[in-house]
């Protein structure tokens, strides 16, 4: 542990952009903890919640933390991403609940869309199921504002009723820091800490911190097949269709998520400060190069959002 | 690199998420994949130009009725700082998510129509944020395509608005004429508006003067018990101060007094703690402290009260009166609290508080309140913070209005 020297803080302005992030994030997190009776983190072991592990570390440590940590694992993984979730869940020693779209499908709840078909929209029902089951209150998510166009309208506690559902149009009134967090039963709260975060914020974080991520973040050597546009990795469930080729390329990813949907960017930036030059000069968003599923739609996150998704 | 957080108010169609849009595409913020789903919606929405406005009109209701509903939040940069801007809608219906985008605001940059006069609604705004505690208004006036660019029209709003802000607790306001449509003199200088020798609103942006926060005496409302080897320790935002190791300070409501024997985070010790930072301190007694208590100094601390007045930003469908039951959250305490009398209602033609028997909806009244458990509060004016609250239905939870200690400060026109 190293002390902050003193002549870092003499003013609240000087406090730094990244400094104050996380003051805030952390400030979130207790409230949710504090407010909340049934809190839950939710990691899908992307870079945001790979961040929001290490704050949870910074507002509860040297104590537990105050709740477990979920996973809603589509069943279409990387490899690497899963490797790398339950090292750092070794690592902190704390709870991990895996949720299981897969396990929906078995059971029913939700029809299986066919091999290689994206399950992204399926996590809504798994999330709310294990929201009902485990009587969560509260879910805490990595979602940032600049994301999206839906998300950019969404409160830091967001209200969802009894059926899970987002109502934009009505959203609770959200003034200074007082996040209101009590819900009815059957009621719950999505909490978002990283609202205020931009992509470069992350990774600025993530070079201070130096928080491991996924190795598939940074650039590597892939076999993938353009689809629609985007690079895919070749993988159990991603096969060439008639008329697609499988080649070689120097790539990272920019989300991860579903295998299926999240594509990869030519990129040759192997390490933390050539990502963040990357990302400086790049001129399209992060879902916009990565993410199949928002390319139909003009509306698919609010419509996603509405179900219930994250 | 600092920051600036500004809210972009006024009334309804008047422009703001126009100008949004505009000075997002003309300073090259928006991204290749923002543009190309822009272009297409608006094609698909049988335009022939780029509608600005769904840059942060995001909702499908929003750009199905042409108005902003609720708050959208953009980040974004000037040479010299990093910029969050909160476009707010400007729809009487939805001032709650006005002052939400509002309140944690250090400018504001209001927009009016220069073919218009000074309408009700934006004198709301200019109320509501001035009360927020915004001092610095940037005031575009806008649509000076409508008026045929006329130095005259320009200078009648600046004027409207100048006279407002004589009276609310705003110190400054710099005016530039602008076409959001258009593009004029909002990231490039317009040649339409010869008469006028003042910045874009981009530069007026990286040049805006930002007050101080008021910081005033060391305060620290209590967030989260951590148990810790050497007995317990308190988890909290520092909202006032600095707080200093070896400083006296109170826990309040009990007034039981105590010094800091250490602040520290996660990242290590440190000898004083300002305002915004999370930390967490060691007293050197063993006191009973929870959830809810606050910790000040003891030179200076807030009052302890079981009845106060508050400033009201009302925002329910059914009004608040006397002898009504609520919730109020405030720092992170949460008590129960009955309305004692509805003291009066803002008129904001105005600004003079008259007698009122209840505060209905988009209403701003003083009111005074009775609460179960003893608060420890500063005045608005001198802490944002501790001197803030919300009313909140007991039953369903719902946000209902947003209070602010003490009476509004403003000189009635
Ligand atoms: N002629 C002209 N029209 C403008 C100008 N700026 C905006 N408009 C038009 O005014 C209408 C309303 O613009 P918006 O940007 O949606 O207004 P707003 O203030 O964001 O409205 P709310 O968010 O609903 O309060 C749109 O049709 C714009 O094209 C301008 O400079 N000149
Ligand atoms: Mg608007």
């Amino acid at each position: 542990m190293t002390a902050i020297r003193i002549d870092d803080l003499h003013s609240a302005t000087s406090l730094s952009h990244l400094d104050m992030l996380e003051s805030q994030a952390v400030f979130i997190m207790r409230e949710v903890a504090a407010e909340c009776e049934r809190p839950v983190l939710l990691f899908s072991g992307g870079k945001d919640s790979a961040v929001l592990l290490r704050l949870a570390e910074k507002a509860f440590r040297p104590g537990r933390f105050p709740f477990p940590v979920m996973h809603v694992d589509t069943g279409h993984n990387f490899a690497e991403v899963l490797a790398f979730r339950d090292r750092r869940m070794a690592d902190l020693g704390e709870q991990l609940i895996v949720a299981s779209v897969e396990e929906s499908i078995r059971s029913g709840r939700v029809a299986d869309p066919g091999p290689g078909a994206s399950r992204n929209r399926l996590q809504s029902v798994t999330l709310l199921d294990a929201v009902a089951a485990h009587g969560f209150d509260a879910c805490i998510g990595g979602a940032r504002r600049d994301e999206d166009k839906a998300r950019a309208k969404e409160r830091v506690l967001s209200f969802r009723d009894s059926f899970g559902q987002w109502d934009p149009r009505n959203q609770r009134p959200e003034l200074w820091q007082l996040y209101q967090g009590r819900v009815r039963p059957g009621e719950h709260l999505r909490a978002f800490p990283l609202s205020d975060w931009t992509e470069l914020d992350v990774w600025s974080y993530i070079a201070r911190e130096q928080i491991e991520l996924p190795p598939i973040y940074y650039a590597h050597d892939r076999a993938v097949i353009e689809r629609d546009g985007m690079l895919l990795a070749v993988c159990e469930w991603v096969r060439p269709r008639p008329g697609e080729t499988i080649f070689e390329e120097t790539v990272r990813f920019r989300t991860v998520g579903d295998a299926t949907c999240t594509g990869a960017v030519r990129s040759t930036a192997s390490t933390i400060d050539e990502v963040i030059a990357e990302i400086r000069t790049s001129r399209v968003t992060e879902r916009g190069a990565t993410r199949a599923d928002d390319r139909f739609s003009d509306s698919s996150m609010e419509d996603r959002k509405r179900e219930g998704y994250f | 690199m600092d920051l600036l957080r500004f809210a972009i108010i006024g009334s309804v169609d008047d422009g703001k998420s126009t100008l949004i849009g505009r000075l997002l595409n003309d300073t090259r913020q928006l991204f290749e994949d923002q543009i190309a789903a822009l272009e297409a919606v608006s094609r698909r929405r049988g335009l022939s130009e780029v509608e600005l406005a769904f840059v942060t009109d995001g909702l499908r209701a929003e750009r199905e009725q042409g108005i902003t509903i609720d708050v959208a939040y953009r980040y974004a940069a000037t040479p010299r700082r990093k910029l969050v801007i909160a476009d707010c809608p400007g729809h009487v219906q939805y001032t709650r998510n006005m002052a939400t985008g509002a309140s944690n605001a250090d400018l504001a940059v209001v927009v009016v129509d220069a073919s218009a006069g000074l309408k009700e609604q934006t004198r709301r705004h200019l109320c509501i944020s001035a009360l927020l505690g915004v001092t610095e208004v940037l005031l575009c006036v806008n649509k000076m395509d409508l008026v045929d660019w006329s130095q005259e029209a320009f200078e009648r709003a600046v004027e409207e608005v100048e006279d407002l802000a004589d009276h609310l607790t705003i110190t400054g306001v710099t005016a530039i004429p602008i076409s959001a449509l258009h593009g004029d003199n909002v990231a490039e200088p317009s040649d339409r508006s010869p008469w006028y020798g003042g910045p874009t609103v981009f530069e007026a942006l990286d040049s805006a003067k930002v007050g101080e926060p008021v910081s005033g005496g060391g305060r620290m409302p209590v967030q989260w018990v951590v148990r810790h080897r050497d007995g317990r320790a308190y988890a909290g935002m520092i909202s006032g101060g600095p707080l200093r190791v070896g400083e006296e300070v109170l826990v309040l409501p009990s007034r039981r007094s105590s010094r800091i024997a250490s602040l520290s985070t996660f990242d290590g010790e440190f000898e004083e703690a300002w305002p915004g930072q999370s930390v967490t301190v060691v007293l050197a007694d063993d006191l009973d402290v929870a959830r809810g208590d606050m910790l000040a100094a003891a030179v200076d601390p807030p009052d302890t009260v079981t009845e106060l007045e508050a400033t009201v930003c009302w925002f329910a469908d059914r009004p608040l009166q006397a002898g009504d039951r609520y919730r109020v959250k405030h720092t992170t305490r949460s008590c129960a609290a009955i309305v004692q009398a509805v003291e009066g209602r803002l008129d904001v033609n105005h600004l003079k508080v008259g007698p009122a028997e209840r505060l209905a909806a988009n209403d701003i009244g003083l009111i005074r309140l009775a609460v179960a458990t003893p608060l420890a509060v500063d005045s608005y004016r001198r802490n944002r913070t501790t001197g803030s609250f919300v009313i909140v239905d007991e039953s369903t939870n719902a946000t209902l209005g947003a209070a602010m200690v003490g009476q509004p400060v403003m000189s009635p026109v």
